[in-house]
């Protein structure tokens, strides 16, 4: 009855919701994101910027929801391919911030291919899987993993362990999706579980010392207020002095004050969290749970196996980003430098999330031409 | 789309599948909301404590010491603005590391700065390194700001005294409160950095020059940098002082002294007031109010010239004749003599085996107690001192006090040594000699006194016998109502003489100018009377050699006690040359060039003095910051 009415026009109330969703939480970041930045002394300030990045995800979001996704997956592997020659190239030619090379200057801006190559890769995967009848472990694990391992070590190396953790989740999800025999789930289980200390031992190895603190520090960030734990105690006693009701807009002396490091990007959440207080955290949460909550509803009812499967990667990358992120910021996890999907300020970060965004509405579109 | 592939079947199971993903999804954020929960509302209370620690720091607000001004109203102490550099501990991520940073920028000592950061203390308060930082410094050191969290520049009133060198013993110095005056209960309400008076004026005065500290509290940005004051309780400043010395006569004092070493004072008799203290050599009080390195420190301490030794009160010295003033009131009182007694003198007085000489080789011949004094005779004074005994000497020498403190307001007044048997006793644990008796008679052996001493024994004998404290401070201006409250002038005894004696006296010094030792100390301004001394420093046998022989260490001190007009005296002065030789020749037209000073610059003085103060009174705060 109301999938005749939205027929008709094309456009319904879920997609109202869904777009509501998406701007309620960009207009969140961008606020938070002026009242920490706001003495910036710049011509562009981050806020203006970030209301850039944000016109300019719009564009793709559109793109990405009016195309057809079938299409759009076809391009799939050779995207995949530009995105891993990309990913290379800022291996040699990248801009360093901070201790890692994560960025190919463009003009004024910059661009980070590992904010799209998680996108991508969710199409690769999908297309891979949609494409034929992939039986047995080889063909459902080893293979895809084959796809995944390039991209992933390249990343490692810029050294960007976020969007490396989030390739590794989007590997994951889809696995967990896809029919699998108990027998193949089995088998990964257990060996997965003989060759963790070895895999410990690579990946601990592997990881720089700035890494290898942050996560040290995690254990115990109260041990050392200068060193290493500053950033995550900093970021806890922001969120903590929130209390109820938060310290009111501009009012957050963390923030404000720069005891907070990164308030505009990775601790954007602490930045509300400290204004807000406990009232504004749960609002927020609501409209991250609710914008999950409607992404899994597409899923559930894509009409195809790729639009199933680029759903459930969209919603699992967005979940596990929006988790790790808010849960590194009140000392859950390690600080591992994931940004917050719609608030952290970035502009590859921002385009590629609405990009995604556009996509699974694309997948709800295509379900309902064909009723 | 059917090229695809897809089963109906594997799409369905892989939808059943989605709800093991929205449980799971929810159920990660029902954690997440629990764990903010007990980050916002169950410790919300200690994370707020910790974010109001993070911003607000204590600032000390070092209060502006009280300016020092002399008795008509020219300064002499004032504060200028200066850099200081404070580490605020809360705010330092490894100690180590900032002492590396401060030492290679600043060129410091570290071990210095270890002990400034490591000083006890509250550790809200934020130390005190270093101040009187040049303007490069404070530059370099905000530049590198970012580098060094928790370290403060800030600026505060610096003790500063235009004079420099210009009587330096009096005012003193200031200098950081030690760690050992911090234990004790005068200095409790300071802290580690506190300024306080080390030496002189600044030391005895300091309760009321100090003023009071104030404090404030910043809310500061992460790197330190203030972003505005949350509560302030202001510094009050401290009181100045008026002195009652006259700067022009102290210069002039000074200079008379030139490179010798020595002492000159000069009192008005009638009331006890300093009106000048000079001590040579001098320091400049500006470097000592530093910050000095031990090596500083050692060079200044182990001078030869002893710099920081105050002659005027703390060098001790013998009298010589200048102890026959006492010794003639004290021979006439006893009835010992009477003025008219006659005294044969042939240059020698025999006693026991031994024979003691007159300066004079051939003898005063016959003198009375007035040519006694005029021409300094040394055996008439032997025989007086033989027949009154070392115990009447020693009483009358307290009366006039000798060997006792004049209770100046100065820190570590010496008082020097009147002699008897008891003392002697006491200090050598020894029997008296009679021959010691004859020695003192003359102001030689034991006997010892210090030039302000002097100053204040001819000042009550000008005064006819009464007795005042030295006066440095004649007003007290509390700087927070503006009030000027006068210190009193203190009698301090009056001498129990028969009233001709003083008279008597006075006329025979009146004499030693004119006709005596002392016909170099005779003005055409004023009328002077006084007394010479030669302290003999060491025995040097028997030949006499001329003095330009004898190396300057073992030259005798010049002595001259003098005071003007003779009939209503209104100043007193001792000079104190040290191996200047013969009172009369080096002492003597010392003294008449000051008093003469003080006659030009007289007229009008004490009128003028409390005028021009209050006049002054109005610009008195303007160096301070209010």
């Amino acid at each position: 009855m109301i999938d005749r009415a939205i027929k008709s026009r094309g456009f319904d109330s879920f997609d109202l919701r869904f777009i509501g969703l998406i701007v309620a939480i960009l207009g969140i970041g961008v606020l938070s994101i002026y009242s920490v930045t706001r003495d910036q002394n710049a011509a562009f300030p981050f806020y203006a910027k970030q209301v850039v990045w944000i016109l300019l995800g719009a564009v793709a979001f559109l793109v990405m929801w009016l195309s057809d996704y079938h299409r759009i997956a076809r391009l799939a592997y050779p995207a995949y391919a530009i995105i891993l020659v990309l990913l290379v190239v800022v291996l040699f030619e990248g801009k360093s911030s901070r201790g890692a090379q994560r960025w190919i200057p463009m003009g004024p801006f910059a661009f980070q291919p590992s904010e799209f190559a998680k996108l991508v890769l969710i199409l690769t995967l999908a297309h891979y899987y949609s494409r034929a009848p992939r039986v047995g472990w080889l063909q459902r694990v080893v293979l895809p993993g084959l796809l995944v391992f390039p991209g992933l070590l390249l990343i490692l190396k810029q050294p960007d362990l976020g969007s490396g953790l989030s390739f590794l989740a989007v590997y994951a999800a889809m696995l967990l999706m896809v029919k699998m025999r108990s027998k193949a789930l089995g088998v990964i289980l257990l060996s997965s579980l003989m060759l963790f200390p070895f895999a410990w031992e690579a990946m601990w190895g592997a990881l720089h010392d700035y890494q290898r603190q942050r996560i040290m520090a995690f254990v115990d960030p109260t041990h050392d207020t200068g060193g290493k734990g500053y950033h995550a105690l900093q970021s806890r006693i922001a969120i903590g002095a929130g209390e109820l009701t938060g310290k009111g807009l501009y009012g957050g002396t963390q923030s404000q004050l720069k005891f907070l490091p990164e308030g505009h990007t990775d601790f954007v959440f602490s930045v509300f969290a400290e204004e807000w207080g406990f009232l504004g955290v749960l609002a927020l949460l609501s409209l991250f749970a609710a914008l999950i909550w409607l992404s899994l509803e597409i899923a559930s009812r894509a009409k195809d196996q790729l639009g199933a499967l680029l759903a459930v990667g969209i919603t699992c990358l967005l979940s596990f980003c929006i988790v790790v992120n808010i849960g590194m910021t009140a000392g859950m996890f390690p600080i591992v430098g994931i940004p917050l999907p719609l608030m952290s300020y970035g502009g590859s970060a921002t385009v590629m999330t609405l990009a995604s965004l556009g996509l699974l509405l694309n997948v709800k579109r295509r379900r309902l031409s064909f009723l | 789309m059917a090229t695809a592939g897809l089963h109906d079947s594997e799409l369905g199971e892989l939808q059943r599948r989605l709800i093991i993903l929205r449980v799971g999804l929810l159920l990660v954020v029902a954690l997440l909301g629990l764990r903010l929960w007990h980050l916002q509302i169950r410790e919300g209370l200690y994370y707020l404590d910790l974010s109001e620690n993070n911003r607000t720091r204590s600032v000390i607000m070092e209060p502006a010491r009280g300016l020092i001004y002399d008795r008509n109203g020219v300064l002499l102490a004032n504060n200028v603005p200066s850099f200081t550099l404070y580490v605020s501990l809360e705010d330092v991520k490894d100690r180590n590391v900032l002492i590396d940073q401060l030492t290679n920028l600043l060129g410091l000592d570290p071990v210095f700065v270890r002990k400034k950061i490591m000083a006890k203390g509250s550790k809200q308060l934020p130390r005190k390194v270093k101040g009187r930082l040049s303007l490069r410094e404070a530059t370099l050191i905000e530049s590198h700001r970012l580098d060094m969290p928790g370290v403060m520049v800030q600026v505060e009133s610096q003790r500063n005294y235009p004079g420099g060198v210009v009587a330096s013993h009096l005012l003193g110095y200031v200098g950081e409160v030690s760690p050992e005056q911090l234990e004790r209960p005068e200095f409790s309400d300071l802290h580690q950095g506190s300024i306080v008076g080390q030496y002189g004026v600044e030391k005895f005065f300091d309760r009321f020059v100090r003023g009071q500290a104030g404090q404030k509290s910043i809310e500061v940005d992460a790197v330190g940098h203030e972003k505005r004051t949350v509560v302030v309780e202001p510094p009050h400043a401290g009181d100045n002082l008026y002195l009652t010395i006259d700067v022009r006569l102290q210069k002039v004092a000074e200079n008379l002294l030139g490179d010798e070493s020595g002492a000159i004072v000069a009192l008005d008799p009638r009331t006890g007031d300093v009106l000048a203290m000079a001590s040579r050599p001098g320091f400049d009080p500006n470097i000592l109010s530093r910050e000095l390195t031990p090596k500083q420190w050692a060079e200044i301490v182990q001078n030869e010239g002893r710099p920081l030794n105050n002659r005027a009160s703390q060098g001790q010295y013998p009298p010589g004749s200048v102890f026959k003033v006492m010794m003639a009131a004290a021979a006439l009182e006893t009835n010992t003599v009477t003025p008219a007694t006659t005294i044969h003198c042939n240059g020698g007085y025999q006693f026991g085996r031994r024979l003691y000489h007159d300066w004079k080789a051939g003898g005063h011949g016959s003198v009375d107690l007035r040519r006694a004094l005029v021409q300094s005779c040394d055996v008439y004074f032997y025989t007086v001192g033989q027949r009154m005994g070392i115990e009447t000497m020693a009483f009358f020498a307290h009366q006039f006090g000798l060997g006792e403190e004049t209770e100046v307001e100065l820190p570590s007044e010496r008082i020097g040594i009147v002699p008897s048997a008891a003392w002697k006793l006491k200090a050598k644990n020894e029997p008296w000699l009679p021959g010691e008796t004859i020695s003192a008679s003359i102001g030689q052996g034991y006997v010892n006194v210090t030039p302000l001493q002097m100053a204040s024994l001819i000042g009550t004998v000008a005064n006819d016998g009464v007795a005042f404290r030295p006066r440095l401070v004649q007003a007290v201006m509390d700087r927070a109502t503006g009030e000027l409250q006068a210190r009193p002038t203190v009698p301090k005894r009056t001498l129990k003489l028969r009233p001709e004696i003083l008279p008597l006296i006075k006329e025979a010094l009146a004499g030693v100018v004119k006709e005596g030792t002392a016909t170099r100390a005779k003005s055409a301004l004023i009328t002077i009377a006084g007394k010479t001394g030669t302290a003999q420093t060491t025995a040097l046998g028997k030949e006499k050699r001329a003095e330009k022989d004898i190396p300057k260490k073992l030259r005798d001190h010049a002595w001259f006690v003098a005071f003007a007009p003779v009939d209503a005296p209104t100043i007193a002065v001792a000079v104190l040359g040290e191996h200047m030789g013969h009172g009369g020749s080096a002492a003597a037209p010392l003294a008449k060039e000051l008093i003469e000073t003080y006659v030009k610059l007289m007229p009008p003085i004490s009128a003028s003095a409390t005028n021009g103060m209050v006049t002054r009174d109005s610009d008195a705060g303007g160096p301070g910051p209010r």
